[in-house]
């Protein structure tokens, strides 16, 4: 790559500077005229009917303007998944409902002219609850006398298994050969069950909305969102406004990780700003975000294997039962994706079967989360197959690279299973897996430290895992993601994309991607991100997609330009267009080396001769999603006496495709990384008997800081994916799958326990290690 | 009540209650650069230097700063002529969104005045009261290290 200009090269983050010293603004930076503040007020009860509201004393305190409850705002069913649409989410959603459905549900808003008031009008609403039996155990929420969550007109949009009445939430099955011969021809079976528990994202910014009105009446949505013009679409429809009357600003956004594709405050917002005619803000706290917020879905999968003695899998039957909480919003997509994004690993398995549900519970929300299933499913694939290795005597690593997908193959599962319908064909053009597990293992000395015991402390012992994965760029078919391009002179170029910036850096490495095209540096590339009213369409920030998908539609329209730029240019030097090449900011004829610079020739088209404007436009959907590949690495320490379990180091070495951003790529990764470390050891979700988070709070949800981390290393091994822009793939959501299960096999290597249900505390440790004969 | 504050060396007339969080009271007025994430004294988003003293600014009173000094990160360098430090943190990539990142370069920037030359262990320490979810800290850590190089050969 070293005649790229900007491509692969650790250009600096475009807004890295403005945030480093404070002038960028995020939402609840935004300053509005005398806004509305508002307070929700949140179920205390799992599961109830709402018999009756009375708000009449809290409305009398000084300030407050309105309160919305299930009595006074429209009955519209939606999900707040923030997908595109039809939304393949079932329509199980309400503003507010009679019925509550977790401690945490909201149940009234009050919007008043402080917060103050607004905090005091909600002690002063007085609900009347008739208690319902609720739903904790997801594994009997199907049973038939256990309660219904959803018994009204909760329907799905698309054509799939949506029964409320059995309190499933979505229902996916696939199978190919014959199980039972599989399972004959085996000489022995493995079959164990895994279990992955609730998250929350923590981005570090909370979740806010600010509404408002513009000169001429137009309702104006600041949000912190990862999906603006989904935003726009979905308050339309819940309000009954036009699309055309709403104008979604997406400004820095403090994080993600699926949290914020979730759209279930804006249209709550939006609703009091439309009733009052004015402008309203919210930020919610950080309690509000950990319970009534979104989650990671908590899931127990089964998996049996039928292996011959050889190493060979004859039959893999994955049963997976997801807890989607009390609405089923991405209930179907991240079942679909424990099995899409697993099962096409070892694509040589021939007798398959995958069976996933999501159920309703009467517990906090589960939604997108970064991994979105994969994560799930990994955790067990990989334990699964070290089980395996270690069984037949084989190296788990060689393993995995006998068995494990390869260039120019595919599986049946990428056809049959997509997002929450048939999938699309694909095979595989870029997999440079087998180089990261080599080099993933040279960095954490496997050969040395595997199966060795190390003794590094009294009753330390050392121990190493590996976990494989891969992921996708975008979702086939459906992702679109649109951008225009115009040129200035002095031969700067804007740059409009749809795409959706929460802190990746997707502004800057769109950029890049424009710059290249054009053969001009990047910082030329002025980019304006997310706006509704003047960016083109794009789905959003989900699914690995921007890099891939919105990257390939800048780089069609900045092809456009540069064919205008050649077309004026061979004009002014009096040669053909097809002699004309560009570099240097400049049109260079092939020929005579004769020249013109970009800004004579933007100067020569919009003042000069035939004048027009260079400006263009390109869309983008695919008909693939490369997966990126990834084989991840940790070293850990476990004390065999108490417990304490160390990560030492942690290795990720990644198949993104051509890094279009070297260092931003790392930072992904590392930062996926880190968040999978602290999810494995210390984060939880901890419930009482009646289904109330006890831990709400940074003191008590404890999610890794500086002192907390490994040594971290990340190697970027690149392949080229001839179907991405300049040969990228996705890389934003991989890096979080293996931490899970790389660290559980590096304690079985350790101390020769296995733990099938995360988190892996050092309690947990310590209880199977008295519990359990240690291997 | 109203109390007088200097702000990033400015003086700054504010009114407020007397129960209200500085955090808050900063915010209202337009400091926006100093960011809430928690408001329970955990993330370290909305640190500040009060009297030279870090400080999560939403653990102070704002009636307990009257008359204070206080620094965000806008009163260390600025867009046209950022400090080393904020520059070390573009450098090194370790801004992703940078909503954690005014805290964080804070609390570096307080570490290198106290400590030039801080070891690894002694950065760990010093930023070990900011949470980022983003960056992983690697990146964040090498900036630390080389704001102090680049701060101790221009000395």
């Amino acid at each position: 790559m070293s005649d790229m200009l900007n491509i692969g090269k650790p250009v600096q983050k475009m807004d890295s500077l403005s945030l480093a010293t404070g002038t960028e603004r995020f939402t609840d930076d935004f300053h509005v005229e005398n806004p509305l503040y508002c307070a929700i007020l949140y179920s205390p009860h799992a599961h109830a009917e709402i018999k009756k509201i009375d708000t009449s004393t809290a409305l009398k305190v000084p300030g407050v303007v309105d309160i919305i409850h299930y009595n006074n705002v429209p009955r519209v069913l939606h999900t707040t998944a923030g997908q595109g649409y039809p939304e393949p989410s079932p329509y199980d959603t309400l503003l507010f409902d009679r019925r509550v459905r977790f401690v945490g549900d909201r149940v009234a808003l009050v919007a008043a002219e402080t917060v103050q008031s607004a905090h005091q009008a909600l002690e002063k609403i007085i609900v009347d609850y008739k208690p319902l039996e609720p739903v904790f155990d997801p594994e009997r929420a199907m049973d038939k006398d256990t309660p219904k969550l959803h018994v009204d007109d909760e329907h799905a949009m698309i054509p799939a298994t949506y029964e409320p009445e059995k309190n499933l939430a979505a229902e996916v099955k696939i199978s190919f050969g014959d199980m039972k011969k599989g399972f004959e021809q085996a000489d022995f079976i493995e079959d164990h069950t895994y279990k992955v528990h609730y998250a929350s994202h923590c981005a570090i910014e909370p979740h806010a909305v600010i509404c408002y009105f513009d000169e001429r009446g137009r309702l104006v949505i600041i949000s912190t969102t990862q999906v603006p013009f989904h935003v726009r679409r979905i308050v339309g429809q819940v309000l009954g406004i036009p699309v055309g009357m709403i104008r979604v600003i997406k400004p820095r956004i403090g994080g993600g990780f699926g949290g914020k594709q979730e759209v279930f405050l804006e249209p709550l917002i939006a609703l009091v700003a439309w009733r009052h005619r004015r402008a309203v803000r919210i930020c919610l706290t950080r309690k509000e975000v950990f319970v009534s917020s979104r989650t990671r879905h908590a899931m127990r999968i089964r998996l049996r294997t039928g292996v011959k003695n050889d190493g060979r899998i004859t039959a893999l039957d994955m049963d997976g039962l997801m807890n989607a909480g009390a609405y089923g919003t991405h209930a179907l997509t991240v079942i679909s994706n424990v099995g899409s994004k697993t099962l096409p690993f070892f694509n040589k398995i021939e007798n398959l079967n995958f069976c996933g549900r999501s159920v309703y519970t009467n517990l906090p929300v589960g939604g997108a989360y970064r991994g979105y299933g994969a994560t799930q499913g990994y955790f067990a694939f990989n334990q699964q197959i070290d089980t395996i290795a270690r069984r037949t005597d084989k190296d788990v690593l060689e393993y995995i690279k006998r068995w494990h997908i390869k260039e120019g193959e595919t599986s049946e599962v990428f056809k049959a299973l997509g997002e929450g319908k048939e999938g699309v064909a694909q095979a595989i053009r870029s997999c440079k897996l087998d180089e990261c597990i080599d080099r993933g293992s040279e960095a954490i000395e496997w050969y040395k430290k595997r199966a060795k015991r190390i003794k590094v402390g009294k009753n330390m012992v050392k121990g190493v895992g590996a976990a494989v994965s891969m992921q996708g760029s975008g979702i086939p078919k459906i992702d679109m993601a649109a951008c225009s391009m115009k040129m200035n002179e002095d031969g700067s170029f804007n740059l409009y994309v749809g795409a959706t910036d929460i802190g990746t850096g997707s502004d800057t490495i769109l950029a890049q991607i424009a710059g290249e095209v054009l053969r001009v540096p990047t910082q030329k590339i002025i980019v304006l991100s997310s706006d509704t009213d003047l960016t083109p369409f794009d789905t959003g920030a989900y699914a690995s997609s921007t890099t891939y998908v919105s990257g390939k539609a800048v780089e069609k329209c900045a092809h456009d330009i540069a064919e205008q730029l050649k077309k004026v240019a061979s004009g002014m030097l009096g040669t053909e267009q097809k002699n004309l090449f560009l570099d240097s900011e400049k049109a260079i004829d092939k020929n005579t080396k004769k020249s013109v610079t970009f800004t004579d020739i933007a100067l020569s088209s919009m003042y000069e001769k035939d004048q027009f404007q260079i400006q263009a436009h390109a869309s983008q959907t695919v008909d693939e999603s490369p997966p990126p590949f990834i084989a991840q690495f940790a070293e850990i320490d476990v004390d065999l006496e108490t417990g304490k379990l160390k990560v030492v180091k942690f290795v990720s070495a990644v198949d993104c495709g051509q890094p279009i951003n070297p260092k931003l790529a790392e930072g992904q990764v590392e930062g996926a990384a880190v968040n999978g470390i602290s999810y494995t050891l210390c984060e939880d979700y901890n419930f009482d008997s009646i289904g109330r988070m006890t831990n709400p709070t940074f003191w008590d949800y404890k999610i890794f800081n500086i002192r907390d981390i490994p040594e971290m290393e990340t190697i970027l091994v690149g392949s080229h994916e001839e179907t991405g822009p300049f040969g990228a793939k996705s890389v934003g959501e991989i890096a979080i799958n293996g931490p899970a299960p790389a660290i559980a096999k590096a304690l079985y290597d350790a101390a020769g326990i296995r733990v099938y249900e995360l988190p892996i505390t050092s309690q947990k440790v310590w209880k199977l290690l008295q519990e359990e004969k240690p291997v | 009540m109203e109390g007088l504050f200097i702000i990033n060396g400015s003086e700054k007339k504010l009114s407020f209650d007397s129960g209200d969080i500085l955090l808050n009271v900063l915010r209202a007025n337009g400091f926006t650069e100093v960011k809430s994430g928690c408001h329970e004294g955990q993330c370290g988003s909305c640190v500040i230097l009060l009297n030279e003293e870090l400080v999560n600014s939403c653990q102070v009173f704002a009636a307990a700063a009257v008359g204070k000094d206080i620094v965000t990160i806008k009163g260390i360098g600025d867009i046209h002529s950022p400090h080393p430090m904020q520059e070390a943190f573009v450098e090194t990539g370790a801004v992703q969104c940078g909503f954690c990142i005014p805290g964080v370069v804070l609390a570096a920037y307080y570490l290198l005045k106290n400590n030039p030359d801080p070891d690894d262990e002694e950065i760990c320490r010093a930023l070990d009261g900011n949470l980022c979810r983003c960056t992983g800290y690697v990146k964040i850590h090498e900036a630390v290290k080389l704001a102090a190089k680049r701060m101790a050969e221009n000395v």
